[in-house]
């Protein structure tokens, strides 16, 4: 029933605590309430949540973004953001109200006692000490042991969590480490003090799949080692059947349910959560195209000196839609910028509807910029944050077909409606709309340029499964009706059985193979297509342990 | 639309950022109403200079060069503040020196933030040989003191007051160039900057359309700074003689021109405190200006209060 102690065979499940009934629970919250001020307003974000963890549980938190699960995960250490208070509840800690005490004394169970391991670790690292100083901090500030105790026990760390050269590692700056390792220095970081609880606020999400999968192992392996109680926080259903023992889902800062991981999978009571589940399931019948809309042919590419592209072939028939895959640093966006002629290629050409296009972006005309566009993974940073979703949507209209007036007003609305919104949306600004409804205004700017192929950059990767279905579904119904090509560039395999025809993997800037999806995902495998394939997080709990027991 | 999924879901229904939408007005008021003091004072200091600027040919008892009879009067009921070295009303030269001084002041600023600004953005998209160009120039034109830079530009073209405002204002805009082209480079990488050269868009649309509007709460921040110094700058050539010439009335030279009454102040306070005079209204207008622009730049600085 517990997957961490099947894996090492160290019984600390629920029921050896609950068996002692003086034993209280190491973080106990109850009815939590935590409002925000926004607009003017306090809005309450969560409503009344009970949570509470046995020492070295791990319990999964998902849902949707705006669920309110980074605040309740922050709540557990006592904390709320700024422009957040808490309004209701207690938040026990060790059989202590954390939130009756001072700040001063909060702050000292805080990194020690409590530790937290933030989403994007690039952004929580200060760039400007190195990473076995900032590892050993904590436990220095509590005066916890000798400073040069705790440098050998980082290294340990460092070791423990499979870092490349522990020794060493830590005196390097965060600029020099990749991004999965200084995931793993954070937790090192989060373990120096032997905390009694760590909160994972949506650690992996940032990672490729390959590299999260080294980093789920070496975290889940660490935390059972120390008995470490944990809360991971994720909307990724498959990473936390890993992690947790017991899953609790929340929506609009409510408990939906709360069960132990398998039971969770295997039945879950609610509608809500059956429907996060079902996600996964849909699948796109592919087809084959022989009229070429785009190949790009024997492209060579290099940012300055670095040549990143080598010979790259890819061939997207009309009406279809090719997914690149392969992981971060692949070349995959970089095949995106030399299509669109952001980066000249060094060798090769591009072929468009039969004609070869100019390399640079500024020889285009506009007929050829208007029939490729691009559809970009951050819908927040796609938009000008000034502009309202009339002018984003209106402007390449006016721009490539010259309509103005009532008739860009009606094809505005029509588009709107396309997407699958109406015209009360006309007059917002990017930051009132959900991730979900960025990511199809996005779409509509795209389709207002009438195009042949879209070039969908990782579109999905941002959202949350819910709304990453509903995306794709539209992203299909609009190939159907339009006949538009996609290229899809993504590294999750879901989405890549959900909408292509034809897959590309792609591995240190060359094609390992491109073919039609039942070819590429059915064995044999070249190697790296293998390792992608196989580093996908599937919903057994067993998977990971599975995964690693057979490449070990 | 179409229809919702088994989960309930549709994209309409997402939960956005939940946000009344309310008039420029309304959101003016908010701002207002939670000002703090410091900005009060500064905007009611203001308020009231423009006001006296605007209307001072009313305010005025007197007409800017009318001269009287008596130098250096003392301070009695038909002059309120006494008279200057050849016999003008103190009061009425202070009040038309407001028009003058911030009116000369503000057209120097403006035209220092076309000058940097447009420059500036030019360079932060550009990024080639001619950011390289104008990054320099001005690197080297700021190297050069700015006060003596622009006495000896002065001295060179006839000391009038478009020749003051060119000067000047083009010596500050290495200020703004620099400003503008920094806060401009971190929003011309933003994906929507690509979006729009994808598109194909012209310089000129990507300037003003996609970069300015993203960069306009640090660039007003610095209008304000930037004006008090232009108006200081001004005082300070004044005061050394090659600024606003007479007998146009300028708070500066009027320091300048009844300096010599400080030493009196040991028979008469209010004699010494004349030269003072024209010296606290810069001062306040500069304090007030700072008050509001602080006030300013912590609301767009994204900082949420604490509550």
């Amino acid at each position: 029933m517990n997957t961490n102690s099947k894996m090492t065979g160290v019984i600390h499940s629920p029921d050896s605590n609950s068996s002692d009934e003086s034993t209280a629970p190491l973080l106990d919250m109850r009815n939590v309430h935590i409002e925000g001020f926004s607009d003017e307003k306090w809005h309450p974000i969560i409503k009344g949540v009970d949570l509470r963890l046995e020492r070295g549980q791990i319990m999964g938190l998902i849902g949707e973004s705006g669920a309110g699960k980074s605040t309740l995960g922050l709540a557990a250490m006592g904390f709320a953001r700024a422009g957040c208070r808490f309004t209701q509840g207690e938040v026990l800690f060790d059989g202590e109200d954390i939130l009756k005490l001072k700040e001063s004394k909060r702050r000292k169970l805080w990194g020690t006692r409590i530790a937290y391991v933030a989403q994007s670790a690039a952004a929580a690292f200060n760039p400007a000490h190195r990473l076995l100083d900032q590892t050993i901090e904590s436990a220095n500030r509590s005066q916890l042991r000798a400073e040069n105790e705790s440098r050998k026990d980082a290294v340990e760390l460092y070791d423990s969590l499979h870092l490349p050269d522990p020794e060493n590692i830590g005196a390097r700056y965060p600029h020099q480490v990749s991004g999965g390792q200084l995931q793993r220095v954070m937790t090192a970081m989060a373990m120096s003090a032997r905390p009694d609880l760590i909160i994972f606020d949506e650690p992996t999400t940032a990672l490729d799949v390959t590299t999260q999968v080294e980093v789920l192992a070496s975290m889940r392996e660490i935390v059972e080692k120390h008995n470490t109680a944990a809360i991971y926080i994720t909307h990724d259903l498959a990473v936390v059947a890993q992690m947790a023992d017991v899953i609790k889902v929340l929506r609009y800062g409510e408990e939906v349910e709360e069960a132990e991981t398998r039971t969770m999978l295997s039945s879950p009571r609610e509608e809500y959560t059956r429907s996060l589940w079902s996600v996964r399931a849909l699948e796109k019948p592919e087809e084959k195209g022989e009229d070429i809309v785009l190949s790009m042919q024997n492209i060579d590419a290099a940012y300055g000196r670095v040549p990143v592209l080598f010979g790259i072939n890819i061939n997207l028939p009309r009406g279809k839609t090719v997914a690149v895959v392969g992981e971060s640093g692949s070349g995959k966006s970089t095949a995106a910028r030399v299509i669109t002629g952001l980066l000249p290629p060094s060798k090769g050409s591009i072929v468009f509807n039969g004609e070869t296009l100019p390399a640079a972006l500024k020889d285009r005309t506009a007929e050829q910029l208007q029939r490729i566009q691009m559809i970009y993974q951050m819908a927040d940073t796609a938009m000008n944050p000034r502009q309202t979703v009339e002018e984003i949507i209106g402007r390449p209209i006016e721009f490539y077909h010259g309509i103005t007036g009532s008739a860009k007003q009606n094809r505005i609305a029509e588009l709107l409606r396309m997407i699958e919104l109406d015209e009360s949306f006309l007059d917002r600004l990017p930051s009132e709309l959900s991730g979900g409804q960025k990511q199809r205004i996005c779409i509509a700017r795209a389709l207002a340029a009438e195009p042949d192929v879209i070039i969908c950059d990782e579109v999905t990767s941002a959202l949350d499964q819910i709304v990453q279905e509903g995306i794709l579904k539209l992203l299909l119904r609009l190939q159907e009706e339009f006949g538009i090509s996609y290229l899809f560039i993504t590294h999750d395999i879901a989405t890549v059985k959900a909408i292509s025809d034809e897959i590309v993997v792609m591995f240190q800037g060359k094609v390992v193979e491109q073919g039609l999806k039942s070819d590429i995902l059915s064995p044999p495998h070249p190697e790296y297509t293998e390792l992608l394939l196989s580093s996908v997080p599937e919903m057994d709990p067993d998977w990971l342990t599975g995964l690693l027991e057979s490449r070990s | 639309m179409t229809e919702p999924t088994e989960s309930g879901y549709t994209a309409a229904a997402e939960v956005g950022a939940t946000r009344t939408r309310r008039s420029r007005g309304e959101r003016w008021w908010l701002a207002l109403k939670k000002a703090p003091l410091s900005a009060w004072f500064g905007m009611i200091v203001i308020a009231a200079y423009v006001i006296v600027a605007l209307f001072a040919p009313w305010l005025a008892p007197y007409k800017e060069d009318q001269i009287f009879a008596t130098p250096f009067a003392a301070w009695d009921e038909t002059h309120r503040f006494g008279t200057d070295q050849i016999g003008r009303d103190i009061l009425t030269r202070l009040i038309y020196g407001a028009r003058n001084t911030m009116g000369i002041a503000l057209a120097t600023t403006i035209l220092s933030f076309i000058i940097g600004g447009g420059l500036g953005l030019i360079a932060a998209i550009n990024r080639s040989w001619l950011d390289q160009l104008l990054s320099r120039t001005t690197d080297v034109i700021m190297a050069i003191p700015g006060l003596i830079f622009a006495l000896m530009l002065l001295s060179i073209f006839k000391p009038s007051v478009m020749s003051l405002i060119f000067i000047i204002a083009v010596l500050d805009s290495t200020r703004v160039f620099r400003l503008t082209r920094a806060v401009a480079i971190n929003v011309a990488v933003m994906d929507y900057v690509e979006v729009a050269r994808l598109r194909g868009e012209k310089l000129g649309w990507v300037m003003r359309r996609e970069i300015l509007p993203n960069i306009m709460p640090p660039l007003v921040a610095e209008f304000g700074l930037r004006f008090s110094f232009v108006f200081l700058t001004i005082a300070a050539l004044s005061f050394l003689g090659v600024g606003i010439q007479p007998p146009t009335a300028d708070w500066g030279s009027m320091v300048r021109d009844n300096a010599s009454l400080i030493q009196f102040a040991q028979y008469d306070l209010k004699a010494g405190i004349t030269p003072l005079l024209p010296a606290a209204a810069i001062g306040l207008l500069t304090v007030a200006v700072n008050f509001v622009v602080d006030w300013f730049l912590h609301k767009t600085s994204g900082l949420r209060d604490e509550h």
